[in-house]
């Protein structure tokens, strides 16, 4: 037991020692390591914000039926009652007629002439209306058919019919297309460098053990087990993964601050950074955790590779 | 430990044939051992297939009860520990000292730092390296060299000494000193097998000799001379 501890002990210096002494070699691993970390970390930032500005959009979106004048009370209860247990209704409301009017008058307080063009009138113009909010604003579709029957368009007000609130729609359309292609690129890019990573990593390692082979062939000779050469590499290259996974976080904890000052915390196209900032500090130890395990984990694989690869060893026959 | 070899036949290249052909040998334990030969008769391959370096083309090796047909890649490490070897070419680390070179094969079988402290000083002592444990393989002599590779094959005290050619290039003096410790080292009960193809050295020692000719054993005497 005491001696696997100290055995233990000793790997984790042999990885560390070598780890400093090739530095140089160790640079550019590290280097497009970080790259990697770095996509991965910003697209899960991206991710997060563009999630919370679509939900920010939806909180808003709302369906207007707006009513025929003829309609009873009796049919717009129980119309608001079948609404009420479609999936995906999250609230219905009614709005009079003259609900309607005062928040249209107070809406348009500064158009005087609108405002006496209705006096002009005499009567209320504006139909009362139905209010739905919507669970998910994707499926709407639900509610768009059960109000497209029949005998529910009867109730609607010809002209004014339904309205689904048109530009919120398209906004959320627009965001959500840029999250899933942001989405999709930040995987094939993580993919893409992750694999680079490997690849590289995996040459340093050949390359020490290239440096190391007459050492390592000395340990082997001795009796040394296949953990006490083998180890010190993936410590070596697990030391790769945590230096970048530190650098990443420190790059766009650089990024976030100096842009979100620069732009106090406005909206970059569709990236509201002041929220991406936020989202960023708030879970930043789970962040750089995940950086961290992440990049062990690649770098411990690929020298695991490497050194099953490239270590001779087992016996010739 | 009892080394048996039966039958043994390795071949590297076909069209050349073998390289050791159905050598049979018994050793008894704490046996002193001299196999002779002219280069290229076989025993630095032997001396491999006895640290499984190789594995033999035919033939049966059992060192200690481990028979090595039943080895798998898993226990080579624990099997070498057992065995001392004093390579051809010394095999040390050029950028350790003295003392960490000794050092290092007790480290890799993860002995703590007291002990090595203490064990790699008295060895050093044996092999009368005493003073010289921070001097860096580059500055030693021959002899010296040979016996820092000495004292690291019997640091972990091994049950089976294996010394390939370790007089090679020295003069006779100095060689001689090497066989003195390796005697020393079997009268504290290792077996010891000494590759060699110094006659003097083999006629001097008067021990059991081996003589290998192109990879067969041709002659296995107790007490015996060495003639070409």
């Amino acid at each position: 037991m005491h001696r696997k501890f100290t055995t233990l002990i000793r790997v984790f210096r042999n990885g560390i020692i070598n780890f400093a002494r090739n530095l140089s070699l160790a640079a550019a691993a590290i280097a497009v390591m970080t790259v990697t970390l770095t996509i991965i970390l910003f697209s899960l930032i991206v991710n997060a914000t563009f999630s919370n500005t679509i939900n920010q959009i939806t909180s808003k979106i709302d369906i207007s039926v707006y009513l025929n004048d003829s309609v009873t009370t009796q049919q717009v209860n129980n119309l608001m009652t079948e609404l009420k247990n479609l999936p995906n209704v999250r609230k219905v409301g009614y709005i009079s007629q003259d609900q309607a009017l005062a928040e249209y008058k107070t809406e348009n307080l500064t158009n005087r002439s609108l405002l006496q063009a209705l006096s002009v009138i005499g009567t209320n113009p504006l139909p009362a209306s139905i209010e739905i909010s919507p669970v998910n604003p994707d499926k709407i579709q639900i509610i768009k058919n059960f109000l497209d029957k029949p005998q529910n368009i009867a109730l609607q007000d010809p002209q004014a019919g339904t309205s689904y609130s048109g530009n919120e729609k398209a906004a959320i359309d627009k965001i959500a297309h840029a999250t899933d292609i942001i989405r999709e690129a930040g995987v094939v890019a993580v993919i893409v460098f992750a694999c680079i990573s490997v690849l590289i990593i995996f040459n340093t390692i050949r390359m020490t053990i290239f440096n190391r082979r007459e050492e390592i062939n000395i340990m082997r000779l001795l009796g040394a087990n296949s953990w006490y050469v083998k180890g010190p590499f993936i410590v070596e290259s697990s030391l790769y993964g945590i230096i970048s996974a530190l650098i990443s976080i420190f790059i766009i904890d650089i990024l976030f601050a100096g842009s979100a000052s620069a732009l106090q915390a406005s909206s970059l196209g569709l990236l509201d950074i002041g929220y991406a900032n936020h989202d960023f500090r708030v879970h930043f130890w789970i962040l750089l955790t995940l950086q961290l395990v992440v990049g062990i984990l690649i770098g411990a694989a690929s020298s695991y590779i490497a050194t099953r690869r490239y270590l001779k060893l087992k016996t010739s026959r | 430990m009892m080394i048996v070899l039966d039958r043994v036949t390795k071949t590297y290249i076909r069209k050349t044939g073998p390289v050791l052909s159905r050598v049979t040998m018994h050793i008894s334990p704490r046996e002193f051992v001299i196999v002779v030969g002219q280069s290229g008769a076989g025993k630095t391959t032997l001396l491999r297939l006895l640290t499984r370096e190789e594995k033999p083309t035919s033939g049966k090796i059992i060192v200690g009860g481990i028979d090595y047909d039943k080895l798998s890649d898993r226990e080579i490490p624990m099997l070498r520990r057992k065995i001392g070897v004093v390579f051809q070419d010394f095999k040390l680390l050029s950028n350790r000292s003295v003392f960490e070179n000794v050092a290092f094969a007790l480290e890799i079988v993860g002995a703590s730092k007291k002990e090595i402290q203490k064990t790699v000083p008295k060895v050093l002592d044996i092999v009368n390296l005493s003073g010289k444990e921070k001097r860096m393989p580059l500055e030693l002599s021959g002899g010296e060299t040979q016996r820092v590779a000495i004292a690291r094959a019997i640091v972990r005290q091994p049950k089976i000494l294996i010394a390939d050619e370790p007089t090679g290039n020295l003069d006779p003096k100095h060689a001689w000193d090497v066989i003195k410790v390796l005697e020393k080292i079997n009268r504290f009960g290792t077996t010891v097998l000494l590759t060699t193809h110094n006659v003097s050295i083999v006629n001097r020692l008067k021990r059991r000799v081996i003589t290998l000719e192109h990879g067969k054993v041709i002659s296995d005497r107790a007490n015996a001379e060495y003639k070409i």
